[in-house]
């Protein structure tokens, strides 16, 4: 087993229209780790986490994955396929069933073949609870069954790691415990993942580390519990107060 | 009457206005499309060419074009190939539609959420992957009653190949009206064979709309 970390990232910048979001980020993602990212909004959180799969190309800066630096080039896909991506919007494919939705990547990106590829969708399919909407349109299911779904897409690439931007924030209140729950279960799993959150509770219960993100650098980082329940950082403390 | 020449002249020119109007709206859909993706593509050079030729063929009335192409370029050209009639005119027509074409398929794709493009990337498919299963489809599925009107706009259009000596519909008539001089009967019958083409091609266009409509999607926001 190799001890480097999964993420290695030094020095991250990242400017978008002009204006720095990102100015110097140094962080370690270590394997099974499950890593907060709180912060204000515009500090640019989601900004970070779309650096580490290259959908938001760095400016500057080094991002290792699993020993070897990410660059720009040919090899950028493969790195994407290794990383899944859940978003706020779920960004499911509205044309596709579910089932389709959870083959196509993987029938198209690693060659998966159709039968082998739908024993993978269907077997995540009932991980997240949804065994039985396969046949569904995104569009005909709750939006908290529409995440799942999103969350099993990426898992069907049976990726490394996986980035989550504020997978809760458009669900309806009733909605958010069947997500976090699927979250957990991925946690327990031993899966290394990214969570940019509002939901403090969820981070000092199954975080590791949280990571608190100001003015585009990393402001303040540690034990989520400590961290969160006797922040010592004052801008930490008045943006902790602010949720409350 | 002597249904003779009716019947010698009517089914050809039927056909042959069907014909021109699949060949062209088929060259017209594929360099339309190909027009469209340069235009919002990450090649500026592209981007740029594809824009011109959009405003430059949407400037030209479409007659001009068909004799230029024919009469035009066909001169230019006539030492190596002589010009057909009905290979001009579809080169004419489908040169003429792709402009139009084109910007009904970068509305549609850009009318599509940025969140599909980054989902599919996301997931490690490239770009063309991407376009092919995630964004075209879904462009694809929007754009078709523009895409329908077009192709009854083109339909109607055709009877410019008149002009050079396609015996389609409109040409047709002519000959027929001089030949019979049932003048009033004539051109009913090919108003009626026109609408006889274009109904079809509506009613086909909405089925294709109903197969691809997706259960549970509300109207497009
Ligand atoms: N394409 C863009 N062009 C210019 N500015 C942008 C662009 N995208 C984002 N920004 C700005 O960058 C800043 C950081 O954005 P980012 O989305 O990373 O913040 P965030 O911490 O995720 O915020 P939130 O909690 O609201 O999601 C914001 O001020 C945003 O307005
Ligand atoms: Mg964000």
């Amino acid at each position: 087993m190799s001890v480097a970390p999964l993420f290695h990232i030094r020095g991250l910048t990242k400017s978008l229209g002009g204006r720095p979001i990102l100015r110097g980020i140094d962080l370690d993602v270590r394997r099974g780790e499950v890593l907060c990212v709180i912060g204000p909004s515009g500090s640019g959180k989601s900004t970070l986490i779309r650096c580490l799969n290259f959908i938001e190309i760095p400016d500057g800066g080094e991002i290792q994955f699993d020993g070897h630096p990410v660059v720009v080039g040919p090899d950028l896909d493969r790195h994407r396929a290794q990383v899944g991506m859940v978003f706020q919007k779920f960004n499911l494919f509205p044309h596709l069933t579910v089932l389709r939705n959870l083959t196509l990547a993987p029938m198209q990106v690693l060659g998966l073949g159709a039968a082998e590829a739908v024993v993978r969708a269907r077997d995540l399919l009932g991980r997240v609870g949804l065994g039985d909407r396969e046949g569904a349109f995104p569009a005909e299911l709750s939006g908290g069954q529409q995440q799942r779904v999103a969350i099993a897409r990426a898992l069907a690439m049976r990726p490394k790691a996986m980035l989550f931007d504020e997978v809760t924030s458009a669900l309806d209140p009733e909605l958010v415990g069947e997500v976090l729950e699927v979250m957990k279960g991925l946690a327990r799993d031993g899966m290394t993942m990214v969570v940019v959150t509002h939901h403090m509770k969820f981070a000092v219960e199954v975080g590791h580390r949280v990571v608190f993100l100001e003015g585009g650098v990393i402001a303040e980082e540690g034990e989520p519990r400590e961290l969160l329940e006797k922040p010592k950082n004052p801008r930490l403390k008045e943006f902790l107060g602010h949720l409350i | 009457m002597d249904p003779k020449p009716w019947l010698e002249i009517l089914p050809r020119a039927l056909a042959n206005t069907a014909l021109l109007t699949v060949t062209s709206l088929a060259v017209g859909l594929v360099l339309g499309l190909i027009v469209g993706l340069a235009r919002i593509g990450p090649i500026k050079p592209l981007r740029i060419a594809a824009a011109v030729y959009v405003e430059l063929i949407r400037g030209i009335p479409l007659a001009v074009q068909i004799f230029y192409i024919y009469y035009g370029f066909g001169y230019l050209i006539r030492k190596v190939y002589n010009p057909n009639p009905f290979v001009s005119a579809t080169a004419a027509f489908g040169i003429c539609y792709a402009a139009y074409i084109a910007e009904i398929f970068r509305a549609g794709f850009q009318s599509l959420d940025r969140g599909q493009t980054e989902a599919a990337r996301a997931l490690g498919l490239t770009r063309r992957q991407a376009l092919r299963h995630v964004l075209l489809p879904q462009a694809f599925r929007n754009i078709l009653p523009a895409l329908g009107n077009e192709g009854i706009a083109l339909l109607k259009d055709t009877s410019l190949a008149s002009v050079v000596t396609i015996s389609e519909l409109t040409q047709s008539g002519k000959a027929l009206a001089s030949l019979t001089l049932r003048f009033f009967e004539v051109w009913t019958v090919i108003a009626l064979c026109y609408i006889a083409l274009t109904l079809p091609l509506s009613w086909g266009v909405r089925r294709l709309e109903a197969r691809l409509r997706v259960r549970g999607a509300t109207l497009p926001h």
